[in-house]
């Protein structure tokens, strides 16, 4: 479903991807995981479009077609996902309005009928119910004053709703306590399927507890340097990450 | 000299119509107001970018534009035509002018409380109307701008409206001036005067539109009185053609405790300035002045409001926000007079602009003058485009870079729309902001 090859990128001249290479099937999760500033977040908005970033080499090929060619609204109506870390505040904008808009864009794409007002708040209904939201957030501002979790939560919640193929969760589990993460994880398990792929990216193994990954893998200085089965997240959590690093550094010098 | 002031009443009569004669059909007191307006006008003269007022405005244009003072003959005006610029489906009073001209036709004025005059400022002048000579011209100064005094000069029609003590209409009361010019410029004055006594209530929307697309001038005047614990809700929306002139003044007096409010919305004119001063000679008013204003390809749209606070305990608020596209040019001077005697002033100004191209161009300038010592007064002017993080926001969500664009235009815009009270003036301005980037699905 998803290919990337060599991935290199940088931001203002300063290289953080220093060549990515991962492959994600249908119906897979993969987790993500490495310190601050090792590329991870770098690796889900360049897969998502962000231009802040310049794609200085390798490919990404999502169900065969060459993503970098594609525009971010392009990447999204293909049935990508990116659950921002930092979802963005935007006042005056209705959450309804937007999630009509997004949806009706997505589904033209497809080649399906554009909802009208009253299928799409049938969807939208069912989808909070199953990810326990309560209503009031349809007629607010696309989060604008939500709480961290509220925030993480609505991610979740427009992702039930555009109904992606591969989501990518950038540290949704960042600044949420317990029972947000709880939520947040609920709502993943619930969109899991044979069909979808995920890519968790996170920080720690602890939202891995609760959506049970595929594969790990571990990001360093800009490159995937491990990869294993969830026994590896565990590993990380009890050991941290100055073995991988120095294991690196072993191999390199050698 | 004396040539210039030849070129003035060239330019006065060009623009007015006036010969020497032509007012002999007013009652005194208008035929001597015209004259003064006249010789005032003879004296000054058009403004220019060297007066402080105009800097950032030419009216070069207007100048050398051979308008006629004739109404475009043989154009018919169908209500059809009015629809969307009308307070469809709710109670209402409609005054409409075409091309400065009452038309009775298209008109409906229902009943009004007992008292209450509504109609035609020209049939309350015939009729000998008390309150229209002991308040027309007296705010609005001719020496205050030349175009004040051209508009008074030249004696056009427009709406009246008075509101005897204790009286409250409940209906909004639109004055709808219509433009219907296509190939010959048109120049037309409207003049509205709306007075609320103690204790009375109305609503009031002044609509500017054009019809065909035409070259035309129209320069407008409406003076506001509101007496002790009045409670007037005034709105100017002002869509005339994209070829057109509009230059405005609104002119509100306010007495103790009275209430009132405006938002002037201004899309329409290839040049449009609107000239709003408010003054508070009483403690205890509420004044709110908002406006929304939107200049693209090369459109120039300048708003400039001065609030006196004369007295004490008096607040005012007033958010300005502008919209700039293409090669428009916005102007916003906002002016905030706060005399020796206003101690407990409360005044708020707040200018945002959003630059949506390259070209587009903002003068903001905010002008305080505080005599007093013990007041609360802010400002605030922000410049600036889109977020690039809430278009790839929404981008990332798959809605299209041109649709995440007009879609935070919109919400840029609609803070101030949403404090439109009058519901179908909020819906066709929604439309407008909206159907013009095909987003109306999403309302």
């Amino acid at each position: 479903m998803l290919e990337i090859k060599g991935l290199k990128a940088e931001v203002d001249g300063k290289q953080i991807l220093k060549g990515v290479d991962l492959v994600v099937n249908a119906g897979e999760v993969h987790a993500i995981m490495g310190k601050n500033g090792s590329g991870k977040s770098t690796l889900a908005n360049v897969v998502a479009g962000r231009d802040a970033y310049d794609v200085t080499g390798g490919s990404v090929t999502y169900n065969g077609i060459d993503l970098l060619e594609l525009d971010p609204e392009e990447r999204a109506r293909e049935g990508l996902f990116l659950a921002f870390q930092y979802p963005v505040e935007i006042p005056g904008v209705n959450n309804t309005y937007f999630l009509k808009a997004a949806l009706n864009a997505v589904r033209k794409h497809r080649g399906e009928d554009q909802l009208d007002a009253m299928e799409f708040l049938q969807l939208v209904r069912e989808k909070l119910k199953i990810l326990h939201i309560d209503q009031s957030l349809l007629n607010r501002p696309v989060n604008e004053g939500f709480s961290g979790g509220e925030k993480k939560r609505n991610e979740i919640f427009q992702m039930a709703v555009l109904d992606p193929k591969l989501a990518i969760l950038d540290e949704t589990d960042s600044g949420l306590d317990i029972d947000a993460l709880r939520t947040v994880a609920d709502g993943v398990n619930a969109l899991r399927s044979p069909e979808r792929g995920f890519v968790v990216v996170t920080h720690y193994q602890r939202l891995l507890n609760y959506i049970v990954p595929d594969f790990v893998h571990v990001m360093l200085d800009g490159r995937i340097v491990r990869s294993g089965g969830k026994e590896l997240a565990y590993e990380l959590e009890e050991r941290g990450y100055d073995w991988v690093e120095a294991e690196v550094a072993a191999a390199a010098s050698a | 000299m004396t040539q210039l002031k030849d070129s003035n009443t060239n330019h006065l009569r060009g623009l007015t119509g006036l010969t020497a004669d032509a007012v002999a059909g007013d009652p005194q007191w208008l035929q001597s107001l015209r004259a003064d307006a006249a010789a005032r006008f003879t004296e000054v003269g058009f403004p220019t970018r060297r007066d402080e007022d105009w800097r950032y405005t030419s009216i070069v244009q207007i100048i050398e534009t051979p308008f006629a003072t004739t109404a475009p003959a043989g154009v018919e005006v169908t209500a059809g035509d009015l629809a969307p610029y009308g307070l469809t489906d709710i109670a209402h009073h409609q005054l409409v002018f075409v091309d400065g001209v009452y038309s009775p036709e298209l008109s409906s004025i229902g009943d009004v409380p007992k008292g209450v005059r509504l109609s035609t400022i020209r049939t309350a002048i015939e009729g000998g109307d008390a309150i229209v000579e002991a308040n027309f011209g007296r705010f609005a100064k001719i020496e205050a701008n030349p175009f004040v005094a051209l508009n008074t000069a030249a004696g056009g029609d427009g709406g009246f409206v008075y509101i005897p003590r204790n009286q409250v209409i409940e209906e909004p009361i639109h004055f709808l001036f219509v433009s219907t010019s296509s190939d010959v410029p048109f120049v037309f004055h409207p003049r509205n005067l709306i007075v609320a006594e103690e204790n009375t209530q109305a609503t009031v929307v002044e609509s500017y539109i054009g019809l065909n697309g035409g070259v035309y001038f129209s320069n407008s005047v409406t003076e506001v009185v509101t007496a002790q614990s009045a409670n007037v809700d005034h709105y100017k929306v002002q869509r005339e053609s994209e070829s057109a002139y509009h230059i405005g003044t609104l002119q509100i007096e306010m007495a103790k405790s009275s209430v009132f409010s405006n938002h002037s919305i201004a899309f329409g004119g290839s040049l449009a300035r609107t000239d709003i001063n408010a003054r508070l000679g009483g403690e205890g008013i509420e004044c709110t002045i908002n406006g929304l204003y939107r200049a693209k390809d090369r459109q120039i749209i300048d708003n400039h409001t001065a609030i006196d606070h004369a007295m004490p305990h008096c607040n005012s608020h007033e958010v300005y926000k502008g919209i700039i596209d293409g090669h428009g040019r916005g102007v916003f001077n906002g002016k905030i007079m706060v005399r020796e005697d206003a101690q407990k002033t409360d005044a708020k100004q707040t200018n945002k602009t959003l630059l949506l191209s390259p070209d587009a161009q903002i003068n903001t300038k905010p002008e305080l003058e505080i005599y007093a010592d013990d007041v609360k007064c802010t400002h605030g002017a922000t410049v600036g485009q889109l977020s690039e993080d809430a278009l790839f926001y929404l981008r990332a969500r798959g809605i299209g870079r041109d649709e995440a664009q007009a879609l935070l235009t919109y919400a840029f815009a609609s803070d101030i729309v949403s404090r439109i009270k009058v519901e179908p003036i909020r819906a066709q301005l929604d439309y407008v902001l909206l159907s013009e980037r095909a987003l109306e699905g999403i309302l």
